[in-house]
């Protein structure tokens, strides 16, 4: 049953691939030994065959789960039986397949153009059931709601928050010269409903989401000057906040939202700074002749990292966010930038470079241990998913730039690609519709 | 150093390439010029015969703005640098001397000086290493007299390649400073 389990993980399998909507598309590409073995049988539907919802939601709940690495999905195909509710489980035939847990459910209308899903979460060996959800919802909402009930799902059965009802923002360039065309877009995390929310002929760079997820800082090169925007995702009104002489760079919101740290050259070289929104004061937290960017605050919002070249090299370096005394963070290697915290505030991820070839790694702060995640030679942008649980990052695959999706134990690995053009840059939303204390 | 010679070799073919198409570009400048070469003349005392005689081209007498003449030094627009570097080559400085002296000459020019860089490493780092090109072209122009105000700068980083391929061809392409009138 263990060769059996390796043999389905060891598949490349290509799912939610939908090239009419130029989505991404998830690839496993390493597998998950360890992960827990859980089936989700197919939800029974008790609507008109012609009233079939447009997504199949236990399937968007199941690729969440493999996503994540912490799972081990049962495929449909090995399933002995598909119970549409708890009485119809006969808990043997589960138990036969080695899985732990059984998700079981139901859509049905609700209204016009309404669903209502009804799902219960087993335990196989005790033939309990652990929790259960009736979660009302629209066409248009469907698989965000599928999410949430993946991360319902998870958090049950790791304790941690899931974070799969989130978004990814990412930059796209298409075309070339005249025809040239960046994006700013915002899909779901497993890279569905992409939405442009910025076009320019210009390069965008940078993106940031507020704590809130409701706005995004980013740099945008329109007018052949380099500016730091900021924009309401849902209304799309935007705030030129900065367009000094030089550089204009780097923006991220601290964690309570009320100050933007950037990179600044108006002095003379790049520095960092912090600006508080409301009143746009700027005030200048480095001063030094070398590059000083990629400012980056800790989840307690007292100290920032950063990269700096003073000794040499890229390196990163560490500050009060009153001020003060800088301290270098990394030693290993001549080559680490573009640095930011995990949740938790106890590791960095990062990117380093080893024999040439640029990679994504996570630095643990007690330790100093740094561990690399990515195998690719030209590996950026790494940015942690709001529970730690995963990094997307931006990598090339076969010439073309793609977004690739690592669990924090670097054990499940996934490519995201485009069908068309380039995408880069990709960063984490927060969790949405609710306030987590972690 | 095998690195090095393999740059200067693409720097040279560059070159070549660059020379190859102005003096096609000078030909066509030419015909747009003072008329002369190549065009059919009547001699001195207005006999038109039969036979008619022409001048051979003699390639290049420019007459127009020296900005758009393909053979002066002042078409090289473009400095390449080393990787992670923004020293100014020897092999850049008559060009750039020849942009001085002509900012230097017209006071009333201005030029804006692009850093951009290789795609290798952090994106915003890039934007500070193409900063620090664009300013290694600035201080050049200005030891050479050049006013500050004619000057200006900006870095795209990594963001504006003009070759969008993965490998030091395209790299050492991409690392460059761009000088737009």
């Amino acid at each position: 049953m263990i060769f059996l389990r390796k043999v389905f993980i060891s598949l490349v399998l290509i799912v939610l691939s939908t090239p009419a909507f130029s989505n991404l598309t998830i690839e496993i590409t390493e597998g998950a030994q360890g992960a827990l073995p859980i089936a989700i049988v197919p939800f029974k539907w008790s609507g008109s065959p012609a009233g079939l919802p447009a997504h199949d939601v236990s399937e968007v709940i199941r690729n969440d789960l493999q996503r994540s690495g912490r799972f081990n999905p049962l495929p449909v195909a090995s399933m002995l039986a598909k119970p549409g509710s708890g009485d119809e489980i006969d808990f043997r035939d589960w138990r036969a397949l080695q899985m732990e847990n059984i998700v079981v459910g139901q859509v049905q209308p609700n209204g016009s153009g309404g669903y209502l899903i009804r799902f219960q979460l087993f335990d196989v060996y005790r033939g309990e059931q652990i929790t259960g959800y009736s979660v009302p919802t629209t066409a248009a909402d469907l698989r965000s709601s599928a999410h949430s009930i993946a991360d319902i799902i998870y958090e049950t059965l790791t304790g941690e928050p899931g974070a799969f009802a989130t978004s990814i923002a990412y930059v796209t360039s298409e075309g070339k010269g005249e025809n040239q065309r960046i994006q700013l877009k915002i899909a779901d995390a497993d890279g569905y409903n992409p939405q442009t929310i910025v076009s320019s002929k210009e390069p965008i760079m940078s993106p940031s989401w507020s704590p809130d997820g409701s706005k995004l800082a980013y740099v945008s090169f329109e007018k052949s000057q380099p500016s730091i925007f900021v924009q309401e995702v849902f209304t799309g009104k935007r705030d030129k906040v900065s367009a000094f002489k030089g550089i204009n760079g780097a923006p991220v919101f601290s964690p309570d939202g009320r100050y933007l740290a950037m990179t600044l050259s108006k002095g003379g070289n790049p520095d960092i700074y912090i600006m508080e929104l409301r009143t746009r004061k700027l005030r200048q937290l480095t001063s030094h002749w070398a590059i000083d960017t990629e400012p980056a605050w800790s989840p307690d919002g007292q100290e920032l990292v950063f990269t700096s070249d003073r000794g040499g090299k890229p390196q990163i370096y560490k500050i009060p966010v009153t001020g003060g005394k800088e301290q270098r963070v990394t030693f290993d290697g001549d080559y680490n930038a573009k640095a930011s915290y995990s949740p938790d505030g106890k590791s960095l991820t990062l990117v380093t470079r080893i024999n040439g070839n640029y990679r994504i790694g996570i630095l643990d702060l007690a330790s100093a241990q740094l561990r690399i995640l990515s195998t690719g030679s030209l590996d950026e942008s790494p940015s942690f998913a709001p529970n730690g649980s995963m990094i997307i990052y931006a990598t090339t695959y076969k010439g073309k730039a793609e977004l690739s999706a690592v669990s924090f134990d670097g054990r499940v690995k996934q490519r995201l690609a485009l069908q068309t053009g380039d995408v880069r840059e990709p960063v984490w939303s927060p969790y949405k519709n609710r306030k987590r204390s972690r | 150093m095998k690195k090095t010679c393999i740059k200067s070799g693409l720097l040279l073919l560059a070159v070549l390439l660059l020379n190859g198409c102005s003096s096609m570009g000078g030909s066509t400048g030419d015909a747009n010029g003072d008329g002369s070469s190549g065009a059919p003349v009547t001699d001195a005392n207005g006999d038109n015969g039969d036979a008619t005689t022409s001048g051979a081209n003699q390639g290049g007498q420019w007459q127009g703005n020296p900005l758009d003449d393909p053979n002066s030094l002042l078409s090289t627009r473009t400095i390449y640098f080393d990787f992670d570097q923004s020293d100014i080559r020897p092999e850049s400085a008559d060009v750039l001397r020849a942009h001085a002296a002509y900012l230097l000459n017209n006071a009333g020019a201005s030029i804006t000086v692009e850093g951009h860089c290789d795609e290798r490493g952090s994106r915003e780092y890039n934007i500070g290493l193409g900063e620090r090109r664009a300013s290694a072209i600035k201080r050049f122009l200005q030891a050479e007299g050049v006013a500050d105000s004619q000057i200006n700068t900006i870095s795209y980083g990594e963001e504006k390649p003009v070759d969008s391929g993965h490998g030091e061809a395209a790299w050492s392409m991409n690392r460059r400073g761009e000088l737009v009138y």
